[in-house]
């Protein structure tokens, strides 16, 4: 099954979940508009979080799993935002889940 | 929560040649979730895997290699890569990726997770094991 988001006139295939295809189609505009149809809009708090993602991906190709991120955030970014309480304000979908969605990002590796 | 088993995963083919060494380390990597003690068994062109500098770019396929210095991440420690191996390839360990991960128990200590073992360790290892998986 192919699915799609529309975005500025063109379309970009994704996932049945609505994870985009092709990691090439990613840009802040379209993160944006992703999170709008969640009803969800992307502050700097959020985005601290999908950047955070995309580096990881970028040094590891992987998205990781909600623990690993947790952990990794904690690490980084300090223990008041290394947390699931924190992270689950940001993105109540999952932090994993959602977050990799609108950093245009496959699902987290590990996560069913 | 039942008791923790000891999951091992052996890895024994070259990376891009076939599927298997990336769905194996996929599968490593989701069932670390489930809180077992789980290590990974690298032998025959399995070795490969662990090379460092790979370069996938002329065969239009990702290079996962990068994910397997994520595995520490995981909390998947244990690497085990068998000697024989690696000699019959003319490999060393210093030709594999450098692979690290933080011990909790020691101040978060960065320490190495390849074990290069002869295959008389590794069948010990492998027999302590209550399940194996081959990829």
């Amino acid at each position: 099954m192919t699915a799609f988001v529309e975005f500025n006139g063109r379309t970009y295939d994704t996932d049945e979940e609505g994870y985009l295809a092709n990691l090439s189609d990613w840009s802040p505009e379209i993160a944006d508009y992703m999170a709008k149809l969640d009803d969800c809009d992307l502050g700097d708090a959020h985005w601290e979080v999908i950047n955070f993602l995309r580096a990881y991906y970028q040094k590891y190709q992987i998205a990781p799993a909600v623990r690993v991120l947790t952990k990794a955030i904690g690490k980084k970014l300090g223990k008041d935002k290394g947390n699931s309480k924190y992270l689950y304000q940001l993105f109540p979908y999952g932090p994993a889940k959602q977050a990799c969605k609108y950093a245009g990002l496959p699902k987290p590796t590990g996560c069913v | 929560m039942g008791a923790i088993k000891k999951f091992m995963y052996i890895n024994r083919t070259a990376p891009y040649g076939s599927i298997y060494s990336l769905e194996g380390l996929e599968v490593a990597l989701i069932g670390a979730a489930f809180d077992q003690d789980v290590s990974m068994a690298f032998v025959d062109d399995g070795v490969f895997q662990l090379k460092k500098g790979q370069d996938t770019s002329k065969s239009g396929m990702k290079n996962f290699s990068l994910a397997y210095s994520a595995l520490g991440d995981y909390d998947i420690t244990k690497l085990y890569v068998e000697k024989e191996s690696l000699q019959a390839r003319g490999l060393t360990v210093e030709d594999l990726m450098p692979l690290t991960y933080e011990d909790q128990d020691d101040d978060y200590q960065e320490k190495p997770s390849i074990r290069v073992v002869d295959s008389e360790q590794l069948a010990d290892i492998i027999a302590e094991q209550d399940v194996l998986l081959n990829y």
